[in-house]
């Protein structure tokens, strides 16, 4: 059953074929069996889900069940679960067990879905290969000693691996579609606003949004249809009715309008990544689709608006953790500024350090308007690059990434060129833009993610390309060794 | 030389919202410590501010009530500093847009004179809890209910030339704020909070000097005696060669000293930026316009009609419209009576008094305003004196029975038969030959007048206070010229 996809699984649910009962029972017991391998989950919920699934199957049972009623699925570790331990990959919140949940992960269990655990992550979602968690690096389903990606590494190994069919993620600067593309995987990270925050923990607040990684485009919009919708709780969620995201995904997309950004393509580029995009694309032509250049002049300055933007923010977010309230606290503080000292260089690693050091240097007098604003007036201009071109295509697409899953350690020493990883994402996080990245073909045996950027609000759109795609490809049912 | 001191108020309003500026919880005062501080103000992880709609109708009421301009857009920022009691570690607060822009009171001055101060602006944010040092045995204890409660921060513009017009200024606001119901202003209760930036320069000079800044005076009289303080400190510094340096600093009212907190170059580097987890609060003329219509008769224009309808001196009106219950009470009194001048000397004489001397204010007063017309309305009728009156009102006040039955029980009723006078008249006469006789040979009037006024006094004693002095006066005018 672990092959089956989470809309395979619901249907089967649906028809009796099994249970959530076992269904989550098995679930569990492969987690425990294989994830020494790729140490994907950093919790496991075994009681509380057995629990879940057995009231999932009392509603299906009653005929209240809704798609997902039922279905394991597992939570990044930056979403907060009531009683269940919330780490966000970091020592500072290792004992940390929230009283409250998430909106995500209330509207999950609104819908009946069964959490069975909580993934590995990069600490607090700061970096592009799961190596800054303090539960360990995550691996790479696709090869022993390759990193998934990250910050969502855990979510998109788990799913890779099929020890689940789907999973929550979030996505700063590309932190769901870059795993995404690293693992073979459907990521989606919605229009920012889409899906409420509270209680996922902030590393950037304005660019952090929820989204997915499944298989399949189909699951994605199972899932986004039980995590979409407004809510009170946070300012920024955007007040506005969600469709059912199932209904769109067999629209013809005959005279679909593709730009394909000339800055994406550039020489830099990789030519076999290049030649394995443009390969992708060509399909979507012979789905009927249109495509033309387009250009968004200011790409070049979104990877640098956003080391200023998202340090900035995240300097302010972590100033909680002071080991005073929750979470880690130093032995014997001396006195209040002791207290802050060693609690907060010991909770902290390396990477998340050396971010509120660049946050706090970046908002400092005398700094804040060369660094901040203007990085926020590089911010409206990226915005105004993508608007523009929004008027003449439906779609943008381009590659996920620059290269396929590259090895551990390979980038742990050059914060720049890791933080290149996200070149192709991070614009639209800037922008507020909802994208995809699915499965577009395979580089040295390893896959690579297209990925397709929308208009604001135009998850639909997009959620029905990426089906369309995967109804006439196959790369998003190649899995990888020992998986199946 | 001839120094003159220029003094800037940042007040810190608590608005009376039922919840927090940013959460649901409430912001009831006194209650056991960390039971009125939920998630959000714990800053547990994931937990967003959701701003209180509350806060922002107060904002813009008090924006109106100093006629200034409303901004259609202000914006939340977060102001970065790490303490115990600061659960974010950053208060969200507004640096760049406010919500009050450029605004001007009036304030009144004990010459019954008036003067313009302008206010620069006014912004929401939220308060920090409570650091408790002590019973904690050398540990610090952090009580979170009083954080986020919502603030209004108001800063004025350096127009204030004494101690005495910043005083002036603060109970200016205080009624403003009262009167509009945005503030209980309890400044024991830390409901309003005042900084004092202070410096001086020698009179004539345009250039202002360095400045202090005095941190939480929480009282009038303190406001006015750490400026004071302030000041000479800075003018004997001076005067001696020395350099005001600009710090922050702290008045300790026992000793009535100002010390040093932190110079400018330990100061914080705040690091203000925008808060990503809040919009920009949109408001548009129709709201603007809206709470408008919500704004009560204010301090200033109550002022001015009790002197053109009651006719009453300014220097009357100023300390009765200072808050609204007592503006009430003086209405009430004035219009039950028909006489609004002695309304408002009962008012701020015995009243005012009692209530000093209980330390309360109008709401608890134990006479109501009716009582108090009625009291009025028996020294009209000619029941009691004025003197007399004054005991009965303390009667009243001590909760003896109302006007009539202490009147009757304690037999206070004003001897009015002639009859009764004229013997009590004559029993004086009698009894004081010699004040007689003083009397009739005094030559100047004036001198006179004062010995007859002896007299009336004895007979007044004699009656026990209760006998009409008009009639007594007449009685022994006549008496007196049969000699």
């Amino acid at each position: 059953m672990h092959t089956k996809t989470l809309s395979e699984l619901s249907r089967m649910l649906d028809s009796g074929e099994t249970s959530s009962e076992e269904l989550t029972r098995e679930t569990l017991d492969r987690i425990k069996a294989q994830d020494s391998r790729y140490n994907s989950f950093i919790t496991l919920a075994e009681e509380q889900a057995m629990a879940s699934a057995r009231q999932a199957d009392e509603q299906r049972a009653s005929g209240k069940a809704s798609a997902l009623t039922g279905v394991p699925f597992a939570h990044k570790d930056i979403f907060c679960t009531r009683d269940l331990r919330t780490t966000c990959g970091s020592r500072m919140l290792d004992n940390f067990v929230p009283p409250y949940n998430s909106t995500v992960a209330e509207k999950l269990d609104e819908a009946g879905a069964v959490c069975v655990g909580k993934t590995n992550m990069d600490e607090f979602a700061m970096g592009s290969s799961n190596e800054t968690s303090y539960y360990g690096p995550v691996t790479n389903p696709w090869g022993d000693k390759l990193v998934p990606g990250g910050s969502s590494g855990g979510s998109a190994a788990a799913v890779a691996a099929r020890l689940v069919a789907g999973a929550t993620a979030t996505d700063t600067g590309g932190s769901i579609r870059q795993p995404a593309a690293l693992c073979g995987l459907t990521g989606l990270k919605p229009t920012y606003g889409r899906i409420s925050r509270y209680g996922m923990i902030a590393f950037a607040s304005s660019l952090d949004q929820a989204g997915t990684l499944t298989r399949t485009a189909e699951d994605s919009a199972l899932m986004l249809n039980a995590m979409a919708g407004f809510d009170p709780r946070d300012s920024t969620c955007m007040d506005r009715a969600v469709p059912d995201y199932t209904e769109g995904l067999n629209n013809d997309i005959k005279g679909l309008r593709i730009g394909l950004p000339t800055e994406f393509f550039s020489d830099d580029l990789d030519p076999v990544m290049a030649q394995q995009v443009r390969e992708a694309i060509r399909e979507y032509e012979r789905l009927g689709a249109t495509v033309t250049e387009i250009s968004l002049p200011h790409s070049h300055l979104a990877v640098p608006a956003y080391y200023v933007i998202a340090p900035a923010e995240c300097s302010a977010n972590l100033s909680r953790f002071d080991g005073v309230r929750y979470g880690h606290r130093c032995e014997n503080p001396q006195d209040l500024n002791d207290l802050y000292l060693r609690s907060r260089s010991e909770g902290f690693g390396e990477e998340v350090k050396r971010r509120i050091l660049v946050g706090t240097y970046a908002l400092s007098a005398g700094f804040f308007d060369a660094y901040y604003l203007k990085a926020q007036k590089v911010r409206r201009l990226i915005q105004q690059d993508f608007i523009q071109a929004f008027e003449k295509v439906d779609v943008i697409m381009g590659p996920t990434s620059p290269s396929p899953a590259f090895a551990q350690g390979d980038k742990t020493d050059d914060p720049v060129n890791m933080y290149l990883e996200d070149v192709f994402t991070i614009s639209t996080n800037l922008a507020g833009l909802p994208a995809m990245s699915i499965p577009g073909g395979m580089v040295n045996n390893l896959p690579i993610g297209l990925q397709i950027i929308g208009n604001y609000f135009d998850e639909g759109r997009l959620l029905n390309a990426a089906h369309q795609f995967q109804k006439v490809t196959d790369w998003h049912e190649k899995a990888p060794e020992g998986a199946v | 030389m001839q120094w003159e001191t220029v003094i800037g108020l940042e007040v810190h309003v608590q608005l009376a919202t039922q919840s927090k500026i940013f959460s649901g919880a409430s912001t009831n005062y006194g209650a056991e410590p960390n039971t009125q501080a939920c998630a959000i103000d714990l800053a547990m992880p994931g937990m967003l501010p959701v701003l209180n709609e509350g806060a922002v109708r107060m904002a813009v009421k008090f924006g109106l009530a100093v006629n200034a301009d409303i901004a259609h857009r202000s914006v939340f920022d977060r102001k970065n500093y790490f303490y115990a009691d600061l659960p974010k570690g950053y208060q969200i607060s507004q640096m760049y847009y406010p919500i009050v822009g450029r605004g001007e009171v009036s304030i009144n001055l004990p010459d019954n004179s008036t003067r313009p101060v302008g206010i620069h602006h006014a912004h929401m944010e939220e308060d920090a809890g409570k650091s408790l040092h002590e019973d904690f045995h050398g540990q610090t204890g952090i009580d979170l209910n009083r954080a986020g409660t919502p603030l209004l921060e108001i800063v004025s513009e350096p127009d204030m030339r004494s101690a005495e017009q910043a005083a002036a200024y603060l109970r200016k606001i205080h009624s403003i704020v009262t009167y509009l119901g945005i503030s209980d202003g309890d400044m024991s209760q830390g409901s309003m909070r005042c900084d004092c930036n202070v410096s001086v320069r020698p009179v004539g000079q345009e250039e202002f000097g360095t400045r202090t800044e005095i941190k939480n005076v929480n009282s009038f009289r303190f406001v006015e005696k750490a400026i004071n303080t302030e000041a000479e400190r800075q003018i004997e510094l001076i005067e001696d060669g020395g350099t005001v340096e600009q710090e922050t600093r702290l008045y300790d009212a026992d000793r009535n000293e100002t010390r040093s907190m932190r110079t400018k170059e330990f100061a914080n580097d705040y690091r203000y930026f925008p808060d990503p987890d809040l919009l920009p609060v949109e408001i548009d003329d129709d709201y603007i316009n809206d709470v408008r219509g919500e704004l009560p008769e204010l301090p200033d224009e109550k002022q001015a009609r009790f002197t053109r309808d009651y006719g009453l001196s300014e220097a009357d009106a100023a300390p009765l419209v200072q808050n609204q219950a007592q503006a009430d009470y003086f209405e009430t009194v004035a219009k039950a009576s028909g006489d609004p001048r002695q309304a408002a000397n009962w008012i701020m004489g015995e009243l005012a008094r009692l209530m000093n001397q209980n330390d309360i204010t109008i709401d608890q007063c134990p006479v109501s305003a009716e009582s108090l017309a009625t009291l009025m309305g028996r020294i009209q009728d000619g029941t009691i004196s004025t003197k007399i009156a004054k005991q009965v009102f303390e009667a009243l006040w001590n909760g003896e029975g109302t006007t009539d039955e202490i009147i009757e029980n304690q037999g206070l009723k004003q001897v009015s038969d002639s009859g009764e006078i004229e013997s009590l008249v004559d029993q004086v006469l009698s009894e004081n030959p010699e004040m007689v006789e003083d009397y009739l040979g005094e030559e100047v009037a004036k001198k006179q007048k004062k010995k007859f006024n002896a007299l009336v006094g004895q007979v007044m004693k004699a009656s026990q206070g209760k006998a009409n002095p008009a009639q007594v006066n007449d009685i022994l005018q006549s008496k007196l010229s049969k000699n």
